[in-house]
């Protein structure tokens, strides 16, 4: 495919502007020190509502969504629309929850989710296993936002690659992930923060615009859908079509309700959450961020508009139809904005989720097994390290691996976070469950949420394990050919392990952890005295001596 | 937490006891949470709107619920429960 020049440079010109900015960040509301993670892994803990609501929407909302979301809804049609119902329910649901875990936070300087876990019930067993659950979720998800910079890199003809050995390395994606570890390294969570209010101007420019033009120019949109539903009459694919049917309907409703329970469980959700300054922000930026999923819903209709317009994408890869479509309907320079938009936009996420990622390692495995003494200056040193091994580590998955096997991991990222919610989620609410039973109930909702993915096969690709997340109930011997989301189920049995488990320890007296959190903790904010250093430290030794 | 600027002086004990986040304006939370997850509502072609079947403009307008949902729960416990 010949290079698009045009496209290239305006795309080149907005990626060094961008990646500037990037290194420019870390003088951005001057901290005293950058030696410390709550610096450069938190921001400072001090954003308020704008950044807040930049940096949250550029973190949820990934270059990767954006390109996958259009890419399913060609595919499947309303079934790729549950990314809608998804992102409506997630707010309502946590607007009181995600408060009392800021709250808590807030008083005993929690960085993760983890460090929730490790106080709330005292164990560092349980602890180690959410850090390891989020890390193993996030890995891949960092890997995918290549996808998405790969995506336009191929429409744009760019496919300069490197031969080394037996190994084709892809040069414009190594370069762009260079200069990414280079300033998170040096920035922190400054760094996506200020970037995100590039990435996301040009993005709601871009699909603003192409509302505007594009379905003006294939008919309008009551043809868009007609011609869609055509293109779905004429695929042998019972599955698909301009609405939902009888047997995917379940399937549409816990994928969008798992998936919204799963959205806050990421580490990288709470580091955006932990790095605003007090409750009302938070509050308020669950009224704001709907318009991101408004975004959302709109990007999801390209999907409709390429099938409408008959838009191909290159050679078997659909995640290229948002590209392609872009580049039959927009002038060049356009399409060059446009392509800046996605490849930014895979940069502000990459960042934070490597931050988030380093976070878990660095407090939950370095501080708590390594080195426990270790000060706030090697925290921040050990994270910043980390961060660029993370990076390192998802651009050698995209490398050496099929980038299926990404795909795959980020399909079992999402079912294996869900399994994290009895100790992160209901942990905020309640303390009745034992750790022995929240440890059991995990053991038994990833193993059964691998096995149910495991089980999936789909005939129309020849794929026999991991080809998607919904599992046909007639392999359970049920009459019916409708499908169920297996996050949603794995953390049911979870959930049911966890209580069970729970009375039995309570039964047998089996000592518990100590909850080092107070009442009145998830109820603090700006300006409420946090726990004294020696306070804490205290309470963390009674933990760990009973 | 050792950074000098964030340490409260020491005579500031906690004032948070006492404080809830509960309201009956809660309540209002579980409408936008309901609506997303009910397809027999919106699982329908007619009627259109601007060319727009029914599935795709009702639960892109859903999203405008769950905004207003949000906000008048926020403006309604903002005074009570003493936050910004």
């Amino acid at each position: 495919m010949k290079t698009q020049w045009t496209e290239l440079i305006v795309f080149a010109l907005l990626f060094v502007g961008v990646s500037a900015i990037g290194f420019v960040a870390s003088r951005w509301r001057r901290p005293g020190t950058m030696e410390h993670l709550d610096e450069w892994g938190l921001g400072g803990r001090n954003f308020g509502g704008w950044i807040t609501w930049f940096l949250i929407g550029g973190d949820l909302y990934t270059a990767y969504t954006f390109v996958a979301v259009p890419a399913l809804v060609f595919g499947a049609g309303a079934l790729g629309f549950y990314a809608v119902p998804y992102t409506i329910v997630v707010y309502p649901m946590l607007f009181l929850v995600l408060i009392r875990l800021w709250s808590v936070s807030h008083r005993h300087g929690f960085v993760t989710p983890a460090d929730f876990v490790r106080a709330r019930f005292g164990s560092p067993i349980l602890a180690l296993l959410v850090a390891i659950t989020g890390i193993v979720a996030t890995m891949p998800y960092i890997a995918l936002q290549l996808v998405g910079i790969e995506s336009v890199l191929k429409s744009m003809g760019v496919t300069w690659d490197l031969k080394l050995g037996g190994v084709t390395l892809n040069l414009p994606i190594i370069i762009a992930f260079a200069i990414l570890a280079a300033y998170t390294y040096q920035s922190g969570l400054r760094a996506p923060a200020l970037i995100a209010f590039v990435k996301d101007t040009l993005i709601y420019v871009v699909i603003f615009a192409a509302i505007l033009i594009i379905p003006s120019q294939i008919g309008g949109w009551g043809a868009i859908f007609d011609k869609a539903q055509v293109v779905f009459e004429g695929t042998k694919s019972p599955a698909d079509g301009l609405l939902l049917n009888a047997n995917n309907q379940l399937q549409y409703v816990t994928l969008a309700f798992g998936s919204a329970l799963a959205l806050f469980l990421y580490p990288h959700s709470v580091t955006g959450l932990l790095a605003s300054k007090n409750r009302g922000v938070i509050k308020r930026n669950m009224s704001a961020l709907p318009a991101y999923s408004l975004l959302l819903g709109l990007i999801a209709l390209l999907g409709l508009m390429a099938l409408a317009a008959g838009t191909k994408p290159i050679g078997t890869d659909k995640n290229t139809i948002v590209p392609q479509l872009f580049d039959s309907m927009f002038p060049d320079w356009f399409t060059g904005v446009a392509f800046a938009a996605i490849g930014i936009g895979a940069l502000v996420p990459a960042a934070i989720m490597s931050i988030a990622a380093a976070n878990l390692f660095t407090r939950n495995i370095y501080k708590e097994y390594i080195r426990k003494d270790a000060s706030p200056k090697q925290e921040a040193s050990v994270s910043k390290i980390v961060s660029l091994v993370v990076k390192f580590g998802a651009v050698l998955c995209i490398l050496l691996l099929d980038p299926q096997f990404s795909i795959d991991l980020q399909l079992i990222g999402g079912v294996i976070i869900l399994q994290t919610l009895p100790s992160v989620g209901l942990g905020l609410y309640t303390r009745w469950f034992h750790k022995g039973g929240l440890v059991a109930g995990w053991i038994a909702g990833m193993g059964l949420g691998m096995w149910m993915l495991w089980l999936i096969g789909n005939p129309v690709t020849g794929k026999q394990h991991f080809a998607g997340s919904a599992f046909p109930l007639e392999k359970w011997g049920l009459d019916t050919k409708m499908t169920i989301y297996v996050g949603l189920v794995a953390v049911v049995v979870n959930l049911g392990v966890a209580a069970l488990v729970t009375l039995v320890l309570r039964v047998g007296k089996v000592a518990d952890g100590v909850d080092a959190t107070r009442p009145d903790d998830y109820f603090a904010d700006e300006g409420d005295e946090k726990k004294p250093e020696e306070d804490e430290k205290t309470v963390v030794e009674t933990v760990s001596s009973t | 937490m050792t950074a000098p600027e964030r340490t409260p002086p020491p005579t500031a004990g906690p004032t948070t006891s006492g404080r809830s986040d509960r309201s009956g304006w809660n309540w209002l939370l579980i409408i936008p949470v309901a609506l997303p997850l009910l397809p027999f509502i919106y699982n329908s072609d007619e009627p259109r709107l601007f060319g727009f079947p029914l599935f795709y403009w009702l639960q892109l307008a859903f999203i405008g619920v769950g905004v207003a949902a949000t906000s008048v729960v926020y403006l309604m416990t903002k005074k009570k429960g003493g936050e910004s």
